[in-house]
Parts: structure tokens; C-alpha cells; sequence
């Protein structure tokens, strides 16, 4: 049992707390503050906090046992998670892994007994483009390779605090490699607000109109048109969220836009809530950016101080608005806007039915406009250059440029933006892919493209991406990729709808039955009928997307699956060496000769 | 009923009113849809998805979707009943449901749905998970083997009773049913036999003890009368009482 320091919790917790009257709404964000500071939200803190948010303490470890990154029981001083991306695993992160673990003494998943540190793997961090990473302490760091580890675990022995770390390891880059209309630096701060201010709403929201911007998150409703439903949404307060909770596999655009143009994405915010009449925002900043938050609190501070955020904004009366930044924790359900709207009050994420919708009930059930950091950025510039501008880019259906985040198998690993419209083959050759056989557009709930349909377009009309793009050369085995997403989303399901909870579950061991060799025709039948099922009948877009790699890649490279077929015959479940495994663990045995030899 | 509005579903025409749902619409018209999670008395939940119909080429749970006037919907197509069947297969290997040994048997919402979907074998993998059978409340036994997560127990302490006795706790496949109370038990909680949280159980989670097999097997709801036929046993067992 690993004993942590719990000094001063009572005072830290009281102060959290203190003044804000009875606020369960506030409950994440308490969480994630005491696990930061402590490692584990401990028993004395879960009662502490339920008297004081009017909340039973089994409704607060509920909460906790949600999110990844929040822990009943303590990580130690040193929290080390590997990013565990399918480009991770492909630049040799599960390796690195081991060997870390190796050095230290320590199992995944497990605490050292001296309470110095936990190693474990986590979803995809968002830094492809730099990986292998992993975070520690909830900070990234980046292009991990053997010495590196090597040099990580030296320094969690000697016990060094962070700021004692090589500071070249925690420096995130942004590696942008191609950039169109929306990454050129031509507004300054408050040009968009000023155009409000000139302009008016109603002509503002014309322009956006006129411009057919789409959500960049990949779903591609018109944002316009969801900005004019909220603002016609009788109500004493709307509110406008920011979801930056990029957690799709393999995308880390928004990464990118939140460090290096932030202030074109509070502008973005700002704008929606002059036009939509908002008056208090959030930035659901997912945990995995933590490195970012100090910096956003930075330029969430000067732009009060420039007179661009909060009261009488740019010296107009009335025109009041402000932004807070919640922090997520580790639940990639909560990049969906009404999983995330009820982790911005406090609860688990688990998707609302709908309707109603966000823009009439959102947050606290107040009309809310939700929109992609992209998106955002695009607003503001389009408010200030007008929509020819954005129009002068993409297709008919697909206005502007696109940012894809790209990894995997290619020379040049980062962020490209292209007017939409552009084919996968033009990415391909600018990024230096060197024999591509598959393109994972989308990420883990995306399309597995082969190289017979490189001549696709990005674009909402063909292939849809909220910026994932993901290349797999000839010498990868693409069925790595499909177990990868299968665990990903059965580590990610909410569990809140059958079909995703139980078939996403099925699906995933159906997926490891084939890698094993152990799996039949019969088989590959049955994860098409549950996939089937999944797609048609979850309750949101992560069970209806989850099993679409599965699906997919039976498609498009059955060579895959038929290579590890047993035969052609029906092969029963029951796996006999799993059968004995209370059988090793009552004898504590687990060598080899405790197992039954493994066909192939 | 002129100027009422309505919709069909399988070619019948529902007469429907305002802020009624599909499923609404369609128990008030004695036309059935399969549920597991929906119960009349409670706001829809919508996570059994057995409910899912087909409307313009895409399912949705018919218990969550408003009824709009017009509307086609398909409720008893092939593919929907092949659906309904996995979904319901899924349940049976997720949690340990063994119809022969339970006193639910033949009053249970999930056999008598399962039976009407034609399912014969749960077909997929046996979970077999280490569940918790809770028998420290006098009155009432909670066992979490056969707990669909259907959140109804959930949705009526909250609701009904103001005791959040029950909370659904973890992520994914390791989401469970957990008791609130100082030692996690059922007997230390403020649970009451005449709660209607104990009432609203689709499945044989929640039983009061003292009462076994007071109904013979054979003499049961679903026994004599297929569910689409006499509808959810809480209903029934309502019906039962009121009229002694």
C-alpha cells in the first residue's frame, strides 16, 4: 500500500471550496485540482468535498472511477503515462515502455510500493507528429527514444522534481508544415470584435452565412445556422463552449491552434457570443494539454486587460462576456458536445439524448453553442476578411481550408492545411509517405482508405475528417491498427448504451481471437453482424463510429483476417488456457509450463 | 379526432399529442415496441436501445424520439428484429442470467422480450463476470448478476423517493450498479420495501425476499401471455396491488 502525504489536504480542499456556496457542478474541476496536487483524491478529501457540494461520497467516486486521470488510491510523485496511439506504438512506444518499467522496477498499472512512481499507457496524447511521448504528471513530453528513458528513470530514482528535468523535453513542437488562408497572421487582436461592433450581429452572422463555414470537428453541421438557432432560443443566458478536447486518435491541430493562436480562438469565442448574446464561456481544455493551461490563463489575462474580455468589451455597454477553462481528465466521450457538456457540470460524460439539442438545452439547460477550436479560429477570420475570402478556398459543399494532423509512416509528421478538396495522393507525396498501402482518415472512428482510393478528396462530401490522417506503409500489418482501435474504444466507451458497451467488448475479443490465430470464417461473420449493430443502433457517434475500422479493413484487406484463420471451420470460444488461469494464479505459477503451448 | 395528429408505424396510423414520444404514441395506441429501459412513469433513458425503430433509413430508440406528424416508421422489419435479438443477446452474456434458477423467471422483462424476438441461444461469448450477490438488507436482495444497467432503480430513488440509493459507477464494461451508503450495503442504506425504486425492476436484480415463488413457474405474467400482449411486469404488478 503506497502512503502519500496528505498535509494540508483538509486546508487545500476547504479552499477549493470556499465561498462558492453549494456548487456540485463544480466537482470535476475540484477533483482534478486535488488529484494534480496529491496524485489521489483520497477518502478524507471525497467526504470533504461531499459536505461541502451537497453530494453522497459514492456519487463522488463515481465520478472519479469515470475519468482516467482521476485515482482513489495514490500514482506516487512520479505519474508516467505512455501516449498509447497506434503512431506510438508504431515509433516503438510499448518497448519503450517495458523497458522503463524494467529500469524501475515496476509493473504497468501498478504503483511502486515506495510510492515513487506509477508507468501505464493512456489514449493518444496528441503529439504524433513527436512521439513516442508520454506524459508525466500530467505534462507531455515528447520523441522519448532508449536513453531518454533511460535518462526519465534516473531521474524519478534520484527523485528530481520536474523543473529539474531537461526543459527541451517538455517543448511541445508545432511542426507546421504547409499553411493556406487560416494560419497566415493577418487579423490582430479584437479586429473581429470590431467588425462586430461596425457591422452588427445580424449582418455578422450574413457573412458567416454567406461564407458556409462548416464545423471543423468532422461532423460538418453549418455553424452559422447552429449560431442563429441558439440566438433565436428565448433565454436569460447562453453560453459558448470551446471543445478542445481533441481526443480523436492521431489529430493534435488543435494543439497547435490553442498554443500558437489562441487569441484568434478566444476572438472566435468572443464573436459567438456577441452574436449569439452570450455571456459566459468555457474552454473545455482536454487533461492531456495541461502544459497549455498557464499559457491560455496568460492570454485569457490580457485580453481583459486589452479591454477584449469582460465587462463593456471594446468600451460597449452591455456587452459582457468571459471565459473560464475547465480541465478534462482523461474521457474521450467528452469530445462530444453533450458528453462534454455534462463534464462541464461536473457529472461522468455520457452522451444526452437528443432533443433536445445543445443550442436550445445545454449547459445547466441553458441554450449553448458548442464549437470546435477550428471552427473558432475560422469565425473570427471570416468576421474580419469577409467570406469571399474563406469561399476563395475548397469545394462547392466544402468551403475554406482544412488543418490535418499527420503521422505515422511519413518523413514529414505534422500539421498541413489544405483548401478542402484536396486529394489524399497530393498529402501523401508533400508529407513523404514512402509506400503507402492505407490512409486511417478520422482517426480510430474514421475510414480506412487502401491506395485504390488515394485519388478520394478531403472534404464533407467524400472523406470527412475532423483532421486525423494517419499513414500505414506496405510493411505494416494493418490488423495492428484494427486491435488498437478496438481497445481504445472499449477502454473509452461510456457504458451507458448496450451496443457499444457489450458489443464494442465482443468486438474487441473477436479482433483478438483473429490476431491469436484462433478465430474462423464463422467469426469474421459475426464481428460484421455486431459491428452492424453497433453502427446502427448506439446511442452516439462513438458506438456508431467504434467498430467502422473492423468494419472497414474486412473490406478493404481481408488478407489480413484470412492470413490467421484457423480454418474453415467453427472453432468454440472457450479458451482452455484461459481456463486455467485461476488455476496459476491460486498456485502462483505463471512460467510457461503453467501453460498450454499456443498454436499458431 | 379530426385534426389530430398522427403518424404510422408499419403502415398503422397513431394518433399522437404534443410532447408524446414514438414509444408514448404507440403503448397509448396498443401498438408495442420492445423495451427494457423505458418505463412510462419516468423521464426515457434510451440506453437498452431494444426500442430502436427505423425512420427515413436511420434507427433511433423510439422511447427518446418525439413523435412528429407524417412520420413512417418501421417497427417490425426483419433487420430491426435482428437487431433487437443481438442486443438482447448481448445482455444475456454480459451479465450471469440463468432463467432456470431465478425467482424472477417468467415474470422477467428480459426473457419475455428475448422470447418475443425469437431469441433461442445467447450466441455470443459468455462474460461470466465475478458479480456481487447483496443480502444485508432484511427485506430486499440486490443481486448485480442480473443487472442490466437499465438505471430505472436509479432513476426512481432519485426521482421518486429522494434517496439516490443507487448510483451506476466505473466506465465501458466495468460500469455497475453501487449502493450508496456508508459501507457500500444494501442493509446500510436507507432503502424501504415499499421504495419505488424497489418496485421498478425490469429483471431479478432487485427482489423482496419472504415472497419466493408465491406465484408458481408456469402461472406467471409471461407465462400465459406474451409481453407484447400484457406489457411491462412493474405495470403489471402495480395493476396487481391497486386492485389487490
Amino acid at each position: 500500500m503506497v502512503v502519500i502525504s496528505t498535509e494540508n489536504m483538509d486546508r487545500f480542499v476547504a479552499e477549493l471550496t470556499a465561498g462558492e456556496g453549494v456548487r456540485p457542478d463544480r466537482l470535476l474541476q475540484h477533483l482534478y485540482k486535488i488529484q494534480y496536487r496529491y496524485s489521489c483524491i483520497p477518502d478524507q478529501a471525497i467526504r470533504q468535498l461531499g459536505d461541502a457540494l451537497g453530494l453522497a461520497p459514492v456519487q463522488i467516486q463515481a465520478v472519479i472511477d469515470f475519468y482516467s486521470f482521476l485515482h482513489h488510491s495514490p500514482r506516487g510523485d512520479f505519474d508516467i503515462l505512455f501516449s498509447d496511439s497506434i503512431t506510438d506504438h508504431m515509433d516503438g512506444s510499448r518497448e519503450l515502455m517495458h523497458q522503463l518499467c524494467a529500469k524501475l522496477g515496476v509493473r504497468p498499472g501498478e504503483p511502486r510500493p515506495d510510492g515513487r512512481v506509477t508507468v501505464a499507457a493512456t489514449s493518444c496524447t496528441g503529439m504524433c507528429d513527436q512521439g513516442p511521448a508520454m506524459l508525466v504528471n500530467g505534462l507531455a513530453l515528447i520523441r522519448l527514444d532508449s536513453e531518454r528513458v533511460d535518462r526519465v528513470a534516473a531521474l524519478v530514482e534520484a527523485g528530481t522534481p520536474l523543473d529539474g528535468w531537461p526543459s527541451e523535453w517538455f517543448m511541445v513542437e508545432d511542426n507546421i508544415r504547409r499553411s493556406d488562408i487560416l494560419l497566415e497572421r493577418n487579423i490582430a487582436p479584437g479586429d473581429a470584435l470590431r467588425a462586430l461592433l461596425r457591422e452588427g450581429p445580424e449582418r455578422l452572422l450574413q457573412q458567416l452565412d454567406d461564407s458556409d463555414l462548416r464545423g471543423r470537428g468532422g461532423a460538418g453541421f453549418m455553424t452559422p445556422l447552429k449560431w442563429e438557432f441558439c440566438r433565436k432560443v428565448p433565454s436569460d443566458i447562453r453560453y459558448v463552449v470551446c471543445n478542445a478536447d481533441e481526443g480523436e486518435p492521431g489529430t493534435f491541430k488543435d494543439r497547435v491552434l490553442l498554443q500558437s493562436y489562441a487569441d484568434e480562438v478566444i476572438e472566435g469565442m468572443t464573436l459567438g457570443a456577441g452574436i449569439i448574446g452570450g455571456r459566459q464561456g468555457f474552454i473545455y481544455l482536454r487533461g492531456e494539454y495541461r502544459y497549455l493551461l498557464e499559457e491560455l490563463e496568460a492570454v485569457l489575462q490580457r485580453r481583459r486587460e486589452q479591454g477584449l474580455l469582460g465587462r463593456d468589451i471594446l468600451g460597449q455597454p452591455g456587452f459582457d462576456f468571459d471565459i473560464e477553462i475547465h480541465m478534462g481528465a482523461g474521457a474521450y466521450i467528452c469530445g462530444e458536445e453533450s458528453a462534454l457538456l455534462d463534464s462541464l457540470e461536473g457529472r461522468r460524460g455520457i452522451a444526452r439524448k437528443r432533443p433536445p439539442f445543445p443550442v436550445t438545452a445545454g449547459y445547466l439547460g441553458k441554450p449553448t453553442v458548442v464549437n470546435n477550436v477550428e471552427t473558432l479560429v475560422a469565425a473570427a477570420k471570416i468576421a474580419v476578411l469577409g467570406s469571399e475570402w474563406f469561399r476563395s478556398r475548397g469545394t462547392g459543399d466544402s468551403t475554406g481550408t482544412k488543418l490535418l494532423s499527420v503521422s505515422g509512416d511519413c518523413r514529414y509528421p505534422g500539421i498541413y492545411e489544405y483548401p478542402m478538396g484536396v486529394q489524399i495522393r497530393e498529402i501523401l507525396e508533400d508529407c513523404g509517405a514512402v509506400d503507402p498501402q492505407a490512409v486511417q482518415v478520422a482517426g480510430a472512428a474514421g475510414k480506412t482508405l487502401p491506395a485504390i482510393e488515394f485519388e478520394r478528396c478531403i472534404a464533407c462530401e467524400d472523406a470527412a475528417t475532423g483532421g486525423s490522417f494517419m499513414v500505414f506503409n506496405r510493411q505494416r500489418d494493418m490488423l495492428d491498427m484494427v486491435r488498437n482501435f478496438s481497445h481504445f474504444f472499449v477502454h473509452e466507451s461510456c457504458g451507458f448504451c448496450t451496443p457499444c458497451r457489450v458489443g464494442g467488448s465482443l468486438l474487441k475479443d473477436l479482433v483478438d481471437k483473429v490476431h491469436a490465430g484462433h478465430a474462423t470464417e464463422y467469426d469474421l461473420q459475426e464481428m460484421r453482424r455486431i459491428g452492424m449493430t453497433m453502427q446502427n443502433t448506439s446511442h452516439c457517434g462513438l458506438g456508431q463510429t467504434a467498430p467502422n475500422a473492423v468494419l472497414d479493413t474486412l473490406d478493404k484487406f481481408p488478407e489480413s483476417y484470412q492470413a490467421r484463420l484457423k480454418s474453415t471451420e467453427f472453432v468454440p470460444a472457450f479458451d482452455l488456457d484461459g481456463a486455467l488461469s485461476e488455476a496459476r494464479s491460486i498456485t502462483g505459477r505463471d512460467d510457461a509450463g503453467a501453460h498450454l503451448e499456443e498454436e499458431v | 379526432m379530426s385534426g389530430e395528429k398522427s403518424f404510422r408505424i408499419d403502415g398503422r396510423e397513431i394518433p399522437f399529442t404534443e410532447d408524446q414520444t414514438i414509444m408514448d404514441a404507440a403503448l397509448a395506441a396498443g401498438e408495442y415496441i420492445p423495451h427494457l429501459c423505458h418505463n412510462p412513469e419516468f423521464t426515457p433513458h434510451g440506453s437498452c436501445r431494444v426500442c430502436v425503430v427505423r425512420h427515413k433509413g436511420r434507427y433511433i430508440s423510439s422511447c427518446t424520439q418525439p413523435a412528429m406528424a407524417g412520420m413512417e416508421i418501421e417497427n417490425s422489419s426483419e433487420q430491426i428484429n435482428d437487431y433487437r435479438k443481438i442486443l438482447l443477446q448481448m445482455l444475456f452474456v454480459e451479465g450471469n442470467h440463468v432463467c432456470p434458477g431465478c425467482e424472477k423467471s417468467g415474470a422477467c422483462q428480459l426473457q419475455a422480450v428475448a422470447y418475443y424476438v425469437g431469441m433461442l441461444s445467447p450466441r455470443f461469448t459468455h462474460f461470466f463476470p465475478r458479480r456481487e450477490l447483496d443480502a444485508s438488507h432484511p427485506d430486499i436482495v440486490l443481486d448485480l448478476n442480473r443487472c442490466i444497467l437499465c438505471e430505472l432503480c436509479v432513476r426512481a430513488s432519485r426521482d421518486v423517493d429522494g434517496k439516490n440509493v443507487f448510483v451506476v459507477n466505473g466506465r465501458g464494461i466495468q460500469s455497475h450498479l453501487v449502493v450508496n451508503s456508508p459501507t457500500g450495503k444494501l442493509g446500510d442504506s436507507e432503502l424501504t420495501l415499499d421504495d419505488k425504486a424497489v418496485q421498478v425492476c425490469p429483471v431479478g436484480a432487485i427482489l423482496s425476499r419472504h415472497q419466493g415463488y408465491e406465484v408458481p413457474i408456469g402461472q406467471r405474467l409471461y407465462d400465459q401471455q406474451p409481453i407484447s400482449l400484457v406489457g411491462d411486469v412493474a405495470a403489471a404488478e402495480n395493476k396487481e396491488k391497486e386492485h389487490g
